[in-house]
């Protein structure tokens, strides 16, 4: 295939040099409330994978057809219902998790990756390439998740996947852990620590002064 | 041609996409409705069994409580037994019922020490059946105000209606790592053996602040750095085992009357 070239850009490109959360800092949010224990960060990303790459895929197909006067309406509406679908099945498989991202699920919705993809990118591009594009950004966001949620599990609670790395304190273990860590708002400070390795490596992500 | 802005077009597009989008969401909630109805089903099965001392043994967890666990419903004020078929003790909701005044009370401030405001009529119990056919254990619902949150809990009591056997926090919202350690199975173990009530059959159980005294046979140890939750726990105890909660129900059990 000619353009499988551009296809593998179109996929690695959000996950490295343009991530949805490190250079264009979307999608915050639930990136603080999910990634706690790395389980709970894993089961996020595959559902926003699923609902960006669908969203984006059935976007583009209907995208010469949306009126542009609701096209946002439009796009809320195909987003919205996959995302009901992607909480039924996790209610019916993954309980348990489901339970601990209770409403974040739900918020996937007001997640801005998947709308500002829906808008930016599948509502001019061919479905296959959007499809991929959405593969991409889900996977860009799940990257940083996962790493913030692997700092957050090793030293908050001294596992990884829920197996017991570092023994507790409170378990019989030495490890005293790190009570911060566990917070919501401590992945703000390890975003904001990726952020900045991110730039120092890439100068080109850092934005010019205003 | 006509343009993607003419109104037919814009009411084709969006009926469309509606009628597409319903028939996906109905399909996926109703098609999953009994799985995820099971689940939920199957976890407060598994908290109770938790609590019940009874091991799987590789079998399924809706199996064993169907064998060994036995709920009855339990009028608080009386202390009582309500009659009831097992379709309606199946279907009670005690959260539920907690919520409507008809099948509720108001607890006024000096009641309500655990803070969770309305307390329903009635409180659905399970009664552990062990293998020659005897009651080994009865576990009983209750929840009260930590520092964030309501916590919930299956506390297991002996037939002696004053040893505990086993506890479980299930459901709380607590600091993790802090007051979020009431989940911890290891500080739950703390609990096994003691005593609900003093000589003069008051409640008993305390949270201590810090370790607990060793030789106590109601004090358990504090969880470091959750001075509140800690005390949410000791009241919640308080409430749950005075006259307003489970204390009429336990003293006939301790009298020998119901088991």
């Amino acid at each position: 295939m000619a353009n499988a070239k551009e296809m593998k850009q179109v996929l690695s490109n959000p996950v490295v040099s343009n991530n949805p959360i490190a250079l264009q800092v979307l999608g915050i949010c639930s990136a603080l409330a999910v990634t706690s224990s790395l389980q709970t960060a894993l089961v996020m990303t595959l559902a926003v994978v699923f609902v960006c790459s669908l969203s984006n895929l059935s976007i583009s197909l209907i995208r010469n057809h949306i009126p542009s006067s609701v096209r946002i309406i439009v796009q809320m509406a195909i987003i919205a219902s996959l995302v009901i679908v992607v909480d039924q099945i996790l209610k019916a498989v993954v309980y348990d998790i489901s339970k601990e991202l209770s409403v974040f699920v739900g918020l996937i919705i007001t997640n801005c990756i998947v709308m500002g993809r829906a808008e930016a990118f599948a509502m001019k591009e061919p479905p296959l390439k959007s499809f991929i594009d959405g593969i991409g950004n889900g996977l860009g966001y799940g990257l940083i998740l996962m790493v913030v949620g692997a700092i957050r599990e090793f030293f908050g609670s001294g596992s990884l996947f829920g197996i017991e790395i570092m023994p507790l304190v409170n378990n019989g273990g030495w490890y005293q852990p790190n009570g911060l860590l566990l917070l919501p708002a401590s992945a703000f400070f390890i975003i904001g620590l990726i952020i900045w390795v991110i730039r120092t490596y890439d100068p080109a992500q850092v934005e010019p002064k205003e | 041609m006509a343009s993607n802005d003419s109104l037919g077009n814009t009411l084709k597009v969006v009926l469309g996409v509606s009628l597409v989008c319903s028939i996906i969401v109905s399909v996926a909630a109703v098609g999953l409705r009994d799985i995820q109805q099971r689940n939920i089903v199957e976890d407060v099965q598994r908290n109770i069994l938790a609590v019940s001392g009874v091991e799987l043994d590789g079998r399924s967890v809706g199996d064993v409580y169907e064998e060994v666990i036995e709920p009855r419903l339990v009028d608080l004020n009386t202390g009582e037994f309500v009659d009831a078929s097992a379709e309606e003790i199946a279907a009670f909701d005690q959260r539920a019922a907690a919520k409507e005044p008809e099948t509720s009370i108001r607890l006024t401030s000096e009641q309500d020490v655990a803070g969770i405001v309305r307390r329903a009529n009635v409180a659905k119990v399970y009664f552990v059946r062990g293998e020659s056919g005897d009651f080994e254990r009865v576990i009983l619902p209750i929840h009260g105000y930590g520092l964030w949150s309501t916590m919930y809990a299956f506390l297991a009591v002996q037939p002696d209606g004053q040893t505990i056997d086993a506890i479980v926090y299930y459901d709380q919202g607590e600091t993790p790592g802090l007051g979020g350690e009431v989940a911890n199975p290891l500080w739950q173990a703390k609990f096994v053996g003691k005593q609900l009530f003093d000589e003069q059959g008051n409640p008993a159980i305390t949270v201590a602040k810090g370790s607990a005294d060793p030789n106590s046979i109601h004090e358990v140890d504090g969880l470091s750095g959750s001075t509140l939750t800690s005390n949410g726990v000791t009241n919640t105890f308080d409430f749950w085992l005075s006259d307003n909660g489970f204390g009429k129900f336990l003293g006939r059990i301790q009298d020998g009357g119901l088991i």
